[in-house]
C-alpha cells in the first residue's frame, strides 16, 4: 500500500500539488507512480518563466522502464524548478512527496484546485487502475 | 493463472515487485533496479531463472541430431562439460531460439533454452529429434539460480561441499559440471563471472536463503535486463526473432559455416543472405541527457533501422542500445526520440563486461 499524504491535492494523472503559500504549488508525482515507473534516471523540468495550463505535458520523467510526461496539475507560471533532480533524480523515488519535488507554479486560477483530487479520491483513482 | 518458481515465497518474503513474464510470476526488482544492477557488477547478484525450459537429450546418435538442429556445431564439444552458445533456426534462416548445449556424455547433451519460447522450442526439438532416436526429456523438476559478479564465485563455494568445491576448482567460462545435486556452469547473462546451478525445485529455497546469508544480493528481471544489454547479448524476441536472420543479430560468430557439408537447418537459407548481404546489429550510445527505447527509429547512412533493446545504462551512466540498421551504417546515426532527431555513436554491440567500460 503505498502513501497518499492528506494534505496534498492530486490529478488523476498521479501528479501531487502542495500549497506553498501565496499562490504558489510545488508539483510531483505521486508514491504510487514512482512505483509503477520504477528507478528514475532523468526528469526533464520545465524552465522558470515558462507558463503552462492545466492538462498541458510540461515535464517529463525517464526511469529504467519508460518515459512518462508530467502534466500541469494547475495553469500559471513556473517559478521554480528542483535544480537537485539533474544530479539525483532518484530523489523522485525516494522521497516521492518532499525531495523529490519537481517545479513550482504561481497559480492563476484558483478554480482549478476544485477540479483536483483530495487523498481518498486519488485512492479511488489508484483502485480502479 | 501464472506459475510460481520454486524461489516464489522467497520473492514475497523479500518484497518483491512481481511481474507476469511470459505466463511465470516474477520479480522485476526488489526495490531497486539500479542497486541490484550495481550489486551483479561490483559484488554478487542472484537470480532466480527457474522459469527457463532445460531439456536433456539423450540417445547414441544426439551428437549427430544437434549437429543438424543448431547452426553452431557441437563437433567442437570434446570435453565433457563444454558449452556452446547457439542459434536455433527455421528452415528459412529465421532464429527458433537462441540457445545453451552442454555435451556431458557421448549419448547425454543438455540444453537450456527461454521461457517465452518453451512450447514451439520442444515442438521443433521432439519433431526433428525422432529420426534420430534421441530421446527429448525436459527437466521441469530442477530450479536454476543465477549467481553472478565478481565475488559470485567466492561467496557460491561457501555452500559447496569439499566434493563440489574440487569438480568447479579452475573451471574454465562455459563448462558446467554434475556434482552432487547441483549442477554448476559457468555461464551467465550479465557479463560478469559466475555461475548458473540447477538443482532440484524442492532444495531450491534453501540454497537461496544460505546464498542471501552469504551476502549476495538478489537481482530482479530488470536488473537483469540493462546487464545483458551492456554486456551486448541478444534478448530473444526483442533483438532477433523467427523471422530475423543470425547474420542481422550480431551471432555470425556463432554460425559454424566449415565443414562446409554439414547440412543444418536452414543452412541454404543461410548461404543465400550472406550472399545477398543483410542487416546488421550495432550498437549505440546516447551521452546525453535521454533514454534510447525499443521501436524507436533510427536514420542512418543509407537508410533507416530500428532500435531493438534499449536502455539506460547503470554503469556507463548515459543510454545505451541494440539496434538493427542497414549495413551501410557509419559512425554515428540519428534517433527519433519522441519527433526530435537525437545524434548517437555507433559501435559494436558490447558495452560492459567484466566489470570494465568497453566504451
Amino acid at each position: 500500500m503505498s502513501s497518499i499524504p492528506t494534505d496534498l491535492k492530486y490529478a488523476s494523472s498521479h501528479e501531487w500539488v502542495r500549497h506553498e503559500g501565496e499562490g504558489v504549488y510545488s508539483v510531483g508525482i505521486s508514491e504510487h507512480a514512482q512505483g509503477l515507473l520504477g528507478d528514475m534516471v532523468f526528469v526533464e523540468l520545465p524552465e522558470v518563466g515558462d507558463t503552462v495550463s492545466q492538462g498541458d505535458d510540461c515535464a517529463v520523467a525517464e526511469s529504467v522502464k519508460a518515459a512518462s510526461d508530467i502534466y500541469a496539475p494547475l495553469s500559471g507560471e513556473v517559478v521554480e524548478v528542483n535544480e537537485s533532480l539533474a544530479d539525483s533524480p532518484e530523489q523522485v523515488n525516494t522521497s516521492p512527496y518532499h525531495d523529490g519535488w519537481m517545479f513550482k507554479v504561481k497559480i492563476s486560477d484558483e478554480s482549478e484546485l476544485d477540479e483536483l483530487l483530495d487523498a481518498e479520491g486519488y485512492q479511488n483513482v489508484i483502485d480502479e487502475e | 493463472m501464472s506459475q510460481h518458481t520454486a524461489l516464489h515465497a522467497k520473492h514475497l518474503e523479500a518484497g518483491a515487485k512481481m511481474v507476469d513474464f511470459f505466463g511465470w510470476h516474477m520479480p522485476i526488482n526488489y526495490g531497486s533496479q539500479i542497486e541490484e544492477h550495481h550489486a551483479v557488477r561490483q559484488d554478487a547478484g542472484m537470480f532466480d531463472v527457474s522459469h527457463m525450459t532445460i531439456v536433456d537429450l539423450t540417445g547414441a546418435r544426439t551428437r549427430d541430431f544437434l549437429r543438424k538442429l543448431l547452426a553452431n556445431d557441437v563437433a567442437k564439444l570434446s570435453v565433457p562439460g563444454k558449452a556452446l552458445y547457439t542459434a536455433m533456426l527455421n528452415e528459412q534462416g529465421g532464429v527458433i531460439d537462441d540457445l545453451i548445449v552442454y555435451f556431458l556424455q557421448d549419448d547425454f547433451f543438455r540444453v537450456v533454452v527461454n521461457s517465452a519460447t518453451r512450447e514451439k522450442d520442444l515442438a521443433w526439438i521432439s519433431q526433428h529429434a525422432a529420426a534420430f532416436d534421441v530421446v527429448v526429456t525436459e527437466r521441469s523438476e530442477l530450479a536454476l539460480i543465477a549467481v553472478q559478479g565478481p565475488n559470485a564465485k567466492t561467496k557460491v563455494a561457501t555452500l559447496l561441499s569439499a566434493e563440489q568445491q574440487a569438480a568447479v576448482e579452475g573451471m574454465k567460462p562455459f563448462f558446467g559440471v554434475q556434482s552432487g545435486e547441483l549442477f554448476i556452469a559457468t555461464t551467465g547473462y550479465t557479463g560478469e563471472d559466475g555461475y548458473e546451478i540447477a538443482m532440484p525445485a524442492t532444495m531450491a529455497a534453501d540454497f537461496w536463503q544460505q546464498l542471501l546469508d552469504a551476502g549476495v544480493k538478489p537481482a530482479g528481471l530488470g536488473a537483469r535486463d540493462t546487464l545483458r544489454l551492456e554486456a551486448g547479448m541478444n534478448l530473444y524476441g526483442q533483438d532477433m526473432d523467427d523471422s530475423v536472420s543470425p547474420l542481422a543479430a550480431n551471432m555470425g560468430w556463432t554460425i559454424a559455416w566449415e565443414p562446409s557439408e554439414r547440412d543444418f537447418i536452414g543452412r541454404s537459407a543461410l548461404d543465400q543472405q550472406k550472399a545477398q548481404g543483410t542487416d546488421k546489429l550495432v550498437g549505440l550510445v546516447m551521452e546525453q541527457k535521454g533514454v534510447l527505447r525499443h521501436g524507436q527509429r533510427v536514420v542512418v547512412e543509407g537508410g533507416e533501422g530500428m532500435i531493438t533493446s534499449g536502455t539506460f545504462s547503470p554503469t556507463l551512466g548515459f543510454s545505451i542500445a541494440m539496434a538493427r540498421v542497414p549495413a551501410s551504417v557509419g559512425e554515428t546515426a540519428e534517433v527519433d526520440i519522441r519527433g526530435k532527431l537525437v545524434p548517437v555513436k555507433v559501435i559494436k554491440p558490447a558495452f560492459v563486461r567484466m566489470g570494465k567500460k568497453l566504451i
